[in-house]
């Protein structure tokens, strides 16, 4: 895997970024993915922000675990995120595995890894650092950007930190501060990790292991908070996997428990159980209000950028009051701004899936907003 | 829903309202009106819908809106935050007008509604001499499946108005292709020959 994260785009950021926690990086590997071309007005790029465990293979293959692309179902030639009409940009987080800084880094001062040494970062901070690229890519406004769950908290901070980047933006059944169920999920996964005896208190990278199976857990959680009980319920049910009974054992009796220890062990094959704790460390001290006195309505003042924010009916992770709560926000604050629930039983996972209403308000949306932003720039 | 009729009520709507002005549209449907006033008179539009499929015909048209119910869900515009607020053919059909109609003006420095008036001679004759509840053109529903649950006439709202200390402004009466200006001295005839009333208020 290692020869392989060689071979990805990636810039170093040169400019010093001082993070919220006090401590400032520089000369900072920042990787990233494109699709498709930038035009000569460069007014067709497209910014993705990817969400907990995503990173910057949006489509197509990931060159580095051979599989899909976390977001074929919406980018792609001919689709709602059509690359052959718009240039699309995806940044791994700092924080992550996939080539940006991230723990599993060499520290500079004890030329090991940083481990737990590593300093713990904001969405702000992952944002901040996503701006040396557009800078980099010559793209001075984008057409819009996009991103759920995590990538939708993103580019709501994005928005309020840079309100003059972005043409449009759509915020996918995200949140605007994580609540206290979201925080306790969160805390669940880091617990599952931290008590794997592997860890070893972030120091695992030593003898080059993983503490898998405390990730793994981590990632069940994630799992169960993606799906809706309905969702589940008729997905799995209580069909037992490839037997015709109880084996009368703590075996994967049911489906949805080989499904659950699939996508765990599956999950540490590609990723980073101290970036697990570090992204969402990020997402719980994330509450856009907090750094504006006057609330959220504050965050958004000003703002040029034309919204769309999209909530799914099942989603119990960022509810639909949730994404309501940012439009609210947005509308005291005078912002132009559209809103739909998509209905669907696919839970908080809907925006990677095939859900037909979602990705035709997704393509409505970008190809008008192109229309409006190519005709803003003739007058 | 809203057919080649209605566009006549858009038009009265948008001779009404002047340009550049910041106007919310309870109720937008797929943004026929939106569409209207954002490319005749630079209005900065906004609308409120509860129709997924209406939702994604305003997106798809480029027109902000907002997915929601009007019952219930007004109150995320803040006071005076919009120039003209309009409602169109939907009051009769909230469960508490008065509450509805209280969060309108509190949002448009001026709202205008368009109520199907019930006053009209055809829908007056049919319950007089069929005795049974008139389905017209412009209320196509039986009883048992109108979404109408307080149909009023022209006259109705008028009293509404004055009984509430609401400034009536101007009212449009329409039938067909034709208005005509209703006011007090012309309120009994142009009651009964309107088949839809325009009243700007607030």
């Amino acid at each position: 895997m290692k020869s392989k994260l060689e071979n990805i785009k990636k810039i170093i950021v040169t400019k010093p970024l001082k993070l919220d926690c006090g401590k400032t990086i520089n000369n900072f590997p920042l990787a990233y993915e494109t699709y498709g071309k930038l035009n000569k007005d460069k007014d067709n790029a497209i910014l993705v922000f990817h969400a907990l465990t995503g990173d910057q293979f949006v489509s197509g293959t990931n060159p580095v675990t051979n599989k899909e692309g976390w977001w074929v179902t919406a980018v792609g030639p001919g689709k709602a995120v059509d690359t052959n009409k718009y240039f699309v940009v995806c940044a791994n987080v700092i924080g992550g595995c996939m080539g940006s800084l991230g723990p599993k880094d060499i520290n500079p001062e004890t030329k090991q890894p940083y481990g737990l040494e590593f300093p713990v970062i904001t969405i702000r901070d992952m944002i901040r650092a996503q701006e040396s690229l557009l800078d980099h890519l010559g793209i001075k406004k984008l057409l819009c950007a996009t991103g759920g769950s995590m990538g939708g908290m993103q580019l709501l901070q994005f928005c309020s930190t840079f309100p003059n980047r972005c043409f449009s933006a759509i915020p996918i059944a995200c949140s605007a501060s994580h609540s206290a169920q979201n925080i306790a999920l969160n805390e669940l996964a880091r617990q599952a990790i931290m008590a794997d005896p592997v860890w070893d208190k972030g120091k695992y990278f030593l003898k080059d292991v993983q503490p898998k199976n405390g990730l793994a857990v981590a990632r069940m959680v994630g799992h169960i908070s993606y799906l809706s009980e309905k969702g589940m319920q008729e997905k799995f049910g209580r069909k037992l996997q490839e037997k015709a009974d109880y084996e009368f054992s703590f075996n994967a009796d049911f489906q949805v428990e080989s499904y659950l220890r699939h996508q765990g062990y599956a999950f540490v094959e590609r990723f980073d159980a101290n970036s697990v704790l570090y992204i969402t460390r990020a997402m719980d001290y994330f509450d856009l209000s907090k750094q504006f006195k006057g609330g959220l309505v504050e965050a958004f003042k000003g703002q040029k950028t034309k919204f769309l924010i999209i909530s799914f009916s099942s989603d119990w992770l960022y509810t639909t009051k949730e994404n309501k709560d940012i439009v609210i926000a947005l509308n005291a604050s005078g912002a132009d701004v559209s809103y739909s629930e998509i209905v669907t039983d696919k839970g908080h996972d809907s925006f990677l899936l095939q859900v037909p209403d979602f990705l035709k308000t997704l393509k409505s949306f970008i190809d008008s907003m192109y229309e409006k932003f190519k005709n803003e720039k003739r007058i | 829903m809203k057919n080649l009729k209605m566009k006549k009520e858009f038009k009265v709507i948008a001779d009404l309202l002047p340009i550049n002005t910041r106007v919310l549209d309870v109720g937008c449907g797929d943004g026929s009106l939106m569409d209207l006033l954002y490319k005749k008179k630079n209005i900065e539009v906004r609308g409120l819908e509860l129709d997924q499929i209406n939702v994604q015909q305003c997106i798809h048209k480029g027109l902000p809106v907002i997915q929601g119910n009007a019952e219930t869900e007004l109150h995320q515009f803040p006071n005076q935050s919009f120039d003209y607020v309009v409602l169109s053919q939907t009051l009769q059909a909230f469960y508490d007008p008065e509450k509805v109609l209280r969060e309108l003006l509190r949002i448009g420095k001026s709202v205008i509604i368009s109520i199907p008036n019930f006053g009209y001679w055809k829908v007056r004759t049919k319950l007089l001499f069929f005795g049974k509840m008139p389905v017209t053109k412009t209320l196509p529903n039986t009883w048992y499946n109108t979404p109408n649950l307080h149909m009023c006439t022209i006259k109705d709202l008028f009293s509404f108005c004055d009984e509430k200390k609401i400034k009536i402004k101007k009212v449009i009466g329409v039938n067909e292709d034709k208005t005509s200006l209703i006011k007090r001295s012309n309120l009994e005839i142009k009651n009964l020959f309107s088949k839809l009333g325009i009243f700007l208020i607030g």
